[in-house]
């Protein structure tokens, strides 16, 4: 069940755009998230949804447009963009641990170098949340030694370390075996029950209908459809979205 | 037909490989590669030349003085044991390699992440450094820091020969630490940012130590390349291995046997440092 969400903007989009040389990878796109709330991006390859979760923390730079992040406007003169990636963790496809450290130093190397606290606490603060993504046995081993889905799962432990207030996933699932992808869902799941602000880009409808407060639909670098899951799934107001719901869910 | 059997490509055809010929001239290949037999052939070239020397001289009527050339290593006097000329000049030579490597090392570093900054002066001025260097040979630049730029700056002969050892490789170092570093996914930078890190923590605790596996056996290659450019600097006097071999020379007339003593001398330590470094891989590789 969704958590009741304060109604407190924390992530302000407004008229992005955003071109890769001359190729508008985003064109006017606009999204409020609340904080607490949970956003599902679907749409079809090359639409511009991992462009837009990256310019949320400034992997990639809009190129036009307003975007405000935990009340700090990113542009070329921010100059905390790293206090702001600090609130913001990003969960990547290609999970990107880092494979010459353990498990529990990719999740203290932040808490320790960033956040500046002390071996100990970041090393409780690690094994409290390998808990939280069930593998608190495999914290001594190395990336490599993991299956993928439970090196997700440190990736997913290794952002919440950040103790961050808002998490973003860009297609967590789809470079896992089918029968890996329930225990990374679960987790986000479980996420998702402790009130966090999450947008997730993800096919996995199942798991769209069961957290998200809002659901959006992008092609071709716009954003076609905005609605709450029962409407987005029941009756999607453009017809491509529709075809596209058709297609994916068939499978 | 042969030549053409020969360029196509390992993995291309699997059929091909399956043959008898090919199988043997695999087995070939790898023997020739395996370690026993490299160490055996690479002696056997020696004692050919040896042998072909020894005859020269022979033929030219050399006076062979081996049994001097022990004293020059080490000695027993009534004092006990004491090293001999050729054991200092190492120790100068190898003084010189190391300091001039670190250097060579930090300011490669430097020339590879000026390069990498993304900034138009400071790859621009990387890039004009480079040039200069590679274009240069060692002798020239020798004598350019140590007659032009250290009289204006006034540094001894020492601090010039390592100078310019450190400035010849670190063209080549920061070459070895750009492609170090670009080896690395653009995912790990990504991460790295995505938990608030800095670049200089993430070339500090993500990217360098994930680039050092592919960094250290070009870095070993030239450090062996290093200690054998720290010959030259014989010709501004500086009292390393090089330059005692000839001075030895020129008081005894030995120069078969002592040239003979020092390219040992320089093979020796190269390999041990070579032998070193694979062990380090090794552990590196068990690591990871
Ligand atoms: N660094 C880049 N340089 C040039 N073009 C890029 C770059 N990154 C993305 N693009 C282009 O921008 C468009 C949107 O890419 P994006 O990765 O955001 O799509 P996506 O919706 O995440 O697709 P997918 O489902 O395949 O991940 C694509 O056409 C892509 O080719
Ligand atoms: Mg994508």
């Amino acid at each position: 069940m969704p958590v009741e969400s304060d109604s407190r903007p924390i992530i302000e989009i407004r008229n992005l755009d955003k071109f890769f040389g001359a190729f508008q990878a985003l064109a006017d796109v606009s999204l409020t998230v609340n904080a607490g709330e949970r956003v599902v991006i679907c749409g079809p390859s090359g639409s511009g949804k991992s462009t837009l979760i990256r310019c949320v923390n400034r992997l990639e730079e809009h190129s036009a447009g307003e975007l405000i992040v935990d009340g700090v406007e990113l542009n070329d003169e921010t100059t905390n963009i790293r206090a702001v990636r600090m609130e913001v963790g990003m969960v990547f496809q290609q999970f990107n641990l880092f494979p010459h450290l353990t498990v529990l130093e990719n999740l203290t190397v932040g808490p320790i170098r960033v956040r500046k606290i002390s071996r100990a606490d970041a090393e409780d603060r690690a094994r409290k949340f390998l808990e939280r993504v069930h593998i608190p046995e495999q914290a001594d081993k190395y990336p490599a030694q993991l299956s993928g889905g439970q090196q997700q799962r440190v990736a997913i432990a290794r952002s919440l370390c950040m103790e961050p207030r808002i998490m973003l996933f860009d297609e967590p699932t789809s470079a896992l075996d089918p029968e890996m992808i329930n225990e990374v869902l679960d987790v986000m799941v479980e996420l998702a029950g402790t009130g966090m602000t999450m947008v997730c880009v993800t096919h996995e409808m199942g798991f769209a209908r069961k957290v998200a407060d809002k659901m959006v639909f992008m092609e071709d670098g716009r954003i076609v459809e905005t609605a709450p899951p029962e409407q987005f799934f029941e009756n999607p107001s453009s017809r491509r979205c529709r075809m596209f719901l058709d297609q994916i869910l068939d499978h | 037909m042969a030549l053409a059997s020969e360029n196509a490509s390992p993995r291309g055809n699997h059929r091909s490989g399956k043959t008898p010929i090919r199988q043997a001239s695999r087995r070939i290949q790898n023997l020739f590669r395996s370690k026993p037999v490299a160490v055996l052939l690479y002696f056997i070239v020696i004692y050919v030349i040896a042998r072909m020397s020894v005859a020269g001289a022979e033929a030219m009527g050399y006076n062979w003085q081996w049994y001097r050339v022990p004293d020059y290593l080490f000695q027993f006097t009534e004092d006990g044991f004491q090293w001999g000329e050729i054991f200092f000049g190492l120790v100068k030579s190898i003084d010189l390699s190391v300091k001039a490597f670190v250097l060579a090392t930090l300011v490669g570093l430097f020339i590879a992440l000026l390069r990498l900054s993304g900034l138009v002066v400071g790859s621009g001025v990387a890039l004009v450094y480079l040039e200069f260097v590679r274009n240069m040979p060692l002798l020239v630049l020798l004598y350019l820091i140590y007659y032009v730029i250290g009289p204006i700056f006034k540094f001894d002969r020492y601090s010039a020969a390592i100078i310019c050892l450190a400035v010849y490789h670190s063209a080549t170092i920061s070459e070895i630490f750009r492609a170090g570093i670009n080896s690395v996914p653009r995912g790990q930078w990504e991460a790295a940012k995505s938990i608030g890190m800095s670049v200089a923590q993430s070339y500090r605790f993500i990217i360098l130590p994930q680039s050092i596996k592919v960094m250290l056996p070009p870095l070993t290659n030239e450090a062996v390349q290093l200690i054998k450019s720290s010959a030259i600097v014989s010709v501004i006097a500086i009292a390393e291995l090089t330059t005692i071999g000839r001075n030895i020379i020129s008081d005894t007339y030995m120069s078969f046997e002592i040239w003979f003593t020092v390219a040992m001398v320089y093979l020796v330590v190269t390999l041990i440092l070579s032998t070193c470094v694979s062990g380090l891989e090794k552990r590196f590789a068990v690591r990871s």
